[in-house]
């Protein structure tokens, strides 16, 4: 054995080389091939069969904490691993919220026996997570939602219903947020629950979205009974909670990797001017410009924000302005794709797989201004909990929820 | 890659803040606005002597502070913060980058400690013709804007000769140097314009005059983003001040979503722009075949941001914001300066595009 010779930091540097190189390695080895042609349904096992070798690997929650099933490793990992997996496509949609919100929230706020139960198996893809918040009338202003839970002895009974939850259909868990007191104003009557999604009296029905195709659901709750240990985190504290886990997902949707394929991405729509012969053409090459550089920012504000996180800094709601500036790029990239791709954008040639990608990006486009928190509410949030800003006078603050006539409560409770 | 300071650079970056709070308050900034030269010579010998941040790129044997790329973002960032008039651009970017990288250890080694310490002023001038007569080189052509020209001290040329083009050091008192200081949009930023008919020069060693050109560049390009991260940083503070307290309707207008969300899209840019800022300076320094496409991406990226920031910043104020008094238009004249000054928008994506492989 030889001594090392390297500085800490030089150490440090191979070590992350050599995790780069055996994340490179694992990828061009173990990505299915095809995925993405199969159907969701089929995707769901072929998904989690690679997820678990992920995490075998070492590959999944790399920054987690190692005592609940993580990595423990630092941002600079997740980082390298980042890079390597922007070259690739890879088939984990269905652990998005688990892994971005679901899981992290559990670390912050589950009992250790909650951690010890949820978080391994969703790191490893053998359960699937979904966020149970939005209702019908209860979107934006998510703290007005009517979907109740009432003590019966130990154990919840769960009523209501919850809309456009993404992946409730293969999901075996869900985080639902419930009202448990409407006597109190609104954000403190609130509990967060886990949900077995397979418990009776859960039913789910598919939505069509504007894409055409069906990944967000409605939920209903028939008198769905839950043990009291569902709590996560505390009674009446739901809206804690819920904050805990928005923040999350805001970091997670603002910094989530972009594919360099990605169909809305400067790199592919500089290969498709390159193809279809307006590469040359000035105002396009300045459309492309723009684009790559917005990318840029926005990757490098995500890395920024990890760093800063290590050294100790929190994103807090700084995970909006990332939230914010994807959504706002999409709509550049969106104006970007028509001055390119022009008619190939809205008319193709049967099994011209390209093309159709093209046109199912540009139909979601407007998804990320709107999930997760529209941009409107992003944009209040950076003002208030960033800048500072006087808050909108709110009407129903200190209303006890059930004296509610304001808002979205159109019947006693 | 690092996007964050070290606790050293921020340490920089608070005695900076510090000394320029003190030496050169805002009314402080007015007064010499007003003078013979624009700026505080004072104040310039002081940074050079006693902060020693006008040779953070110079190295220590020159008589500069060995440091680098992002120590010298930093200063930039504070100086388009505060908008302080001073040569910095001119002569610890531009003068000093040329001389970095020209092969001239002779010329270095006369140019680099004054400039360093303050004690000279240097900038950089493109277009001029370089021609061998009477037994040296010399130069003519009419050359503008010089960034600082007016009261530089030395000009590094980048000139046509008749083998290619080359650099060249000119004395601006030697005969044959006419200077005019032009009327500026930016009144915290002079500008001249340089005749030049038969000026003697001295050419600077170095095998490749373009490459030179191109580095220097792309470090002017890191340099003035920084500047405009640090002025979109202040905008943004006073703004979101002013709408704390601003009442109409019977509301602070920071409570109207109108002014809310305009100031938190500018948030969220500067946010962008300072991460793309840390990543081209982090480039310069360690990374240098990175340092042209990620320098490329500030430019595209900071330049119009700055404007929107400034542009944003007076309109939010209302009419105070379009008063002389105001700091606001300040911000609104420099950024949009730093729009055009060293190439348009167009010119910037094209670069861009070159670069990206389109
Ligand atoms: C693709 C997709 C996936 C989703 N997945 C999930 C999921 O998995 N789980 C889940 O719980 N929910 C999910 N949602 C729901 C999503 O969180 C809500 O749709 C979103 O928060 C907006 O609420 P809303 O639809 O009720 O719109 P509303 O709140 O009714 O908003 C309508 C309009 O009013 C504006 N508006 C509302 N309030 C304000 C305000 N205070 N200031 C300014 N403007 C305002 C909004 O910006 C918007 O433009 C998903 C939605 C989509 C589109």
């Amino acid at each position: 054995m030889t001594e090392p010779t390297g500085s800490g930091a030089a150490a440090e540097a191979a070590s992350l080389g050599e995790f780069s190189r055996r994340a490179g390695e694992f990828l061009d080895s173990a990505i299915p091939a095809n995925w993405s042609e199969l159907e969701p349904a089929e995707l769901i096992p072929v998904a989690r069969e690679f997820q678990a070798a992920l995490y075998d690997a070492g590959f999944a929650g790399i920054t987690w904490p190692a005592e609940y099933g993580g990595q423990g490793a630092t941002a600079a990992h997740e980082q390298a691993f980042r890079e390597q997996a922007a070259g690739h496509d890879l088939p984990t949609g269905p652990f998005v919220i688990g892994l971005g919100m679901c899981g992290p929230t559990l670390v912050d706020l589950g009992t250790d026996r909650q951690r010890e139960r949820y978080v391994r198996p969703l790191l490893r893809g053998e359960e699937i997570w979904c966020q149970l918040f939005s209702e019908p009338d209860a979107g934006s202003d998510v703290a007005s939602l009517r979907t109740k839970a009432v003590r019966d002895g130990e154990d919840w009974i769960v009523t209501g219903q919850k809309v456009w939850t993404s992946g409730a259909r293969h999901a075996d868990f869900g985080a639902l947020l419930a009202r448990t007191d409407p006597d109190v104003p609104k954000h403190a009557g609130l509990t967060m629950f886990i949900v077995d999604m397979r418990a009776p009296g859960v039913a789910v029905r598919p939505l069509r979205d504007m894409t055409g195709r069906s990944p967000f659901n409605e939920v209903h709750f028939d008198q769905v009974r839950l043990p009291a240990d569902a709590v996560l985190g505390e009674v009446g504290a739901g809206w804690r909670a819920a904050v805990t886990m928005l923040g999350h997902e805001r970091v997670s949707l603002g910094g989530a990797t972009r594919r360099r394929d990605e169909p809305l991405g400067a790199a592919n729509l500089a290969r498709l001017a390159r193809e279809n012969g307006t590469a040359a053409v000035p105002q396009v090459r300045a459309e492309l410009a723009g684009l790559h550089a917005a990318e840029r920012a926005l990757e490098l504000f995500s890395v920024r924000l990890r760093q800063e996180a290590e050294s100790g800094t929190p994103p807090g709601a700084r995970g909006s302005v990332g939230k914010l500036g994807g959504a706002m790029l999409l709509w550049q990239a969106l104006h970007a794709a028509g001055e390119i791709a022009g008619t190939d954008a809205v008319a193709w040639e049967p099994g011209d797989e390209a093309a159709e990608e093209l046109a199912v990006a540009i139909n979601a486009v407007p998804a990320s201004s709107i999930a997760g928190g529209t941009n409107n509410v992003q944009r209040n949030i950076i003002g208030e909990r960033i800048l500072g800003l006087p808050k909108e006078p709110q009407v129903d603050r200190d209303v006890p929820f059930r004296d509610l006539r304001v808002g979205t409560q159109r019947e006693t409770t | 890659m690092r996007l964050v300071l070290t606790g050293q650079q921020e340490d920089l970056r608070t005695a900076v803040r510090d000394f320029l709070a003190d030496q050169a308050g805002p009314e402080r900034v007015r007064d010499v606005l007003e003078t013979a030269d624009g700026f505080d010579r004072v104040l310039w010998r002081r940074a050079g002597a006693e902060l020693g941040v006008l040779g953070l790129v110079v190295a220590e044997e020159h008589g500069g502070a060995g440091a680098g790329h992002v120590e010298r973002s930093v200063v930039a960032e504070e100086l388009g913060a505060t908008l302080v008039p001073s040569p910095f651009l001119a002569s610890a970017v531009l003068a000093v980058d040329v001389l970095n990288a020209v092969d001239d250890v002779g010329m270095r080694e006369r140019y680099l400690p004054p400039l360093a310490a303050g004690e000279l002023i240097g900038t950089v001038a493109h277009g001029a013709e370089a021609a061998e007569r009477d037994g040296g080189w010399r130069l003519d052509g009419r050359l503008a804007p010089v960034i600082s020209g007016d009261v530089a001290d030395v000009v590094l040329v980048h000139a046509a000769t008749p083998d290619g083009t080359g650099w060249f050091a000119l004395d601006t008192t030697a005969s044959g140097v006419h200077r005019t200081t032009l009327r500026a949009l930016d009144p915290t930023r002079r500008l001249a314009r340089l005749d030049l008919s038969g000026a003697r020069a001295t050419r600077l060693d170095t095998a490749d005059p373009d490459a030179v050109r191109s580095s220097v560049d792309d470090l002017a390009a890191v340099a003035l983003a920084a500047e405009q991260v640090g002025g979109m940083r202040r905008v943004l503070e006073m703004t979101t001040e002013y709408a704390k307290v601003r009442v109409q309707f019977g509301r602070r207008i920071g409570s109207y979503q109108g002014v809310k969300h305009a100031l938190a899209d500018l948030h969220g840019s500067w946010e962008q722009a300072v991460s793309v800022l840390r990543h081209a300076a982090w480039a310069a320094d360690e990374d240098p075949d990175e340092l042209p496409i990620a320098a490329a991406v500030a430019q595209v990226f900071c330049a119009p941001a700055a404007f929107r920031a400034a542009a944003d910043g007076v309109v939010l104020h209302g009419g105070i914001g379009y008063t002389w008094e105001h700091d606001a238009h300040l911000y609104y004249k420099r950024a949009k300066t730093s729009e055009v000054l060293f190439g348009s928008e167009r010119d910037r994506r094209l670069r861009l595009a070159d670069l990206m492989g389109v």
